[in-house]
């Protein structure tokens, strides 16, 4: 019988892994990935440092550990370069082809790059794995200077772990507060005022317009003047799904590798989740959203057909010295209709336009309220 | 008996019986056998089967 073959052996297909084989322990598992095979979770690598962690002690499972407890095969630093969805069959970059019984594209995405003039234009990192952080913690000085740019949900965290460890950072952003594009403007600020006390230089409206290399130092010089001299450039911009591999084989590709509330693509017996995957035309690179698609799509392949659910999931931003958290809000109109709460301890909620609460933000003590605002909250998806 | 903690396989969540999750309702004292069974990590949401006990040092 041909395997089920997994390409990715990151959280998306770590799960799926995890919670088939509690439904079925017998059909044959086989995973494809491009970099070591090692389990690790990828929220972790922005807290690594005020835990006290070196890159090595992230490793969950190693790449022997993870095929026994899956029972699976993985084949480590092995690319895969074409899909033939009609064939049942993947061709790997040597030319060699492996036949499937169905097929999972757990893929990940990429750090969008946006390009910057300069010298030291081509010396800008991102962090989107492993191999990345190691990368950049190998080059990080103790002490040393980061400028980051972008201050969402990575930017941040990256911000509160470095300056919490004694490193000098500058977080860089064209909008006006931290977390722009998640919580309304009291929100944010709660937020980068705490980091500013936290040691974090703030650089907000303002963009990158040039990074040189400069002897020892980079040189990060804003669109509003600002000179910044740094050690290492940390982008954090955002992620873009990784669909070429589907693309190239006729799926339908949208934002993302399109699927359906049963996780499957354009394709027969050809499935995606996680980063990678566009469900009902929501693209959410978070572990929630994740965990659910992988326990879904575990019963399903298990013979079990299974529609996604997704509730309300509210993302924890990993900023001790603010804690936030977002639940996003689903609907693309309505407002930031009540924001309340003393000093950094705010809540902010978000309605649509027939005035039904859509989402939420906190910071501070006011995190608490995690649990009581999500009850609230309308399910993203919901099967009939 | 001395309470447990136990440590999601996944994401690094340790559950420590002493502080129970009372987000879930799981009061503090919980023992990890009394925790619901479907219940999930708060961090990562993985199975209670996808926890490992802690040995104490």
């Amino acid at each position: 019988m041909a395997p089920i073959v997994i390409i990715g052996t990151g959280h998306a297909g770590v799960m799926l892994g995890r919670e088939f084989r509690k439904r079925d322990p017998e059909a044959p598992l086989l995973y494809l990935t491009a970099d070591d095979g090692a389990a690790y979770y990828k929220p972790n690598l922005s807290k690594a440092l005020a835990d006290g962690k070196h890159p090595d002690a992230l490793i969950m499972q190693s790449p022997d550990k993870l095929a026994e407890m899956l029972d699976a095969s993985v084949r480590s630093q092995c690319r895969v370069t074409k899909i033939d969805a009609a064939a049942h069959r993947i061709e790997l970059a040597d030319g060699e082809q492996i036949a499937y019984g169905q097929l999972v594209l757990a893929l990940g995405a990429d750090p969008i790059r946006l390009p910057f003039e300069g010298s030291g234009a081509g010396e800008v990192r991102s962090v989107n794995d492993l191999l990345d952080y190691r990368g950049f913690r190998d080059n990080l000085p103790a002490g040393g200077r980061v400028a980051i740019i972008g201050a969402g949900l990575i930017g941040s965290e990256f911000a509160n772990d470095l300056a919490a460890t004694d490193h000098v950072v500058h977080l860089i952003d064209v909008a006006d507060w931290p977390l722009s594009r998640l919580v309304p403007q009291p929100l944010g600020k709660a937020l980068g005022d705490a980091l500013a006390e936290g040691g974090v230089s703030l650089h907000l409206g303002q963009s990158v317009s040039r990074i040189e290399r400069n002897g020892e130092a980079l040189t990060v010089e804003t669109s509003t003047g600002d000179s910044i001299q740094v050690d290492i450039v940390l982008s954090a911009v955002g992620l873009a799904p990784r669909t070429t591999l589907a693309s190239a084989a006729g799926l339908n590709c949208h934002r993302g590798i399109v699927v359906d509330d049963h996780l499957a693509t354009s394709a027969a017996d050809v499935y995606a989740l996680g980063d990678c995957a566009e469900v009902n035309g929501y693209v959410l690179p978070y572990i929630m959203p994740t965990t659910h698609a992988a326990r879904a799509l575990a019963a399903t392949l298990a013979g079990e057909t299974t529609r996604l659910n997704w509730p309300a999931m509210p993302v924890a931003v990993k900023t001790p010295m603010c804690p936030t958290i977002v639940c996003p809000p689903q609907s693309a109109s309505g407002s930031w209709s009540s924001i309340e709460g003393e000093g950094r301890d705010l809540t902010a909620i978000f309605t649509d336009d027939a005035g039904q609460p859509n989402g939420f933000a906190l910071t501070g003590a006011a995190t608490k309220r995690r649990g009581e605002l999500t009850k609230l909250m309308p399910p993203l998806l919901q099967s009939g | 008996m001395s309470l447990r903690r136990w440590q999601c396989q996944v994401c690094d969540y340790v559950y420590d019986e002493a502080e129970g999750w009372p987000d879930d309702g799981i009061e503090p004292g919980t023992r990890w056998e009394d925790v619901p069974d479907d219940w999930t990590c708060p961090d990562c949401g993985a199975g209670k089967a996808d926890f490992e006990m802690i040995p104490i040092d």
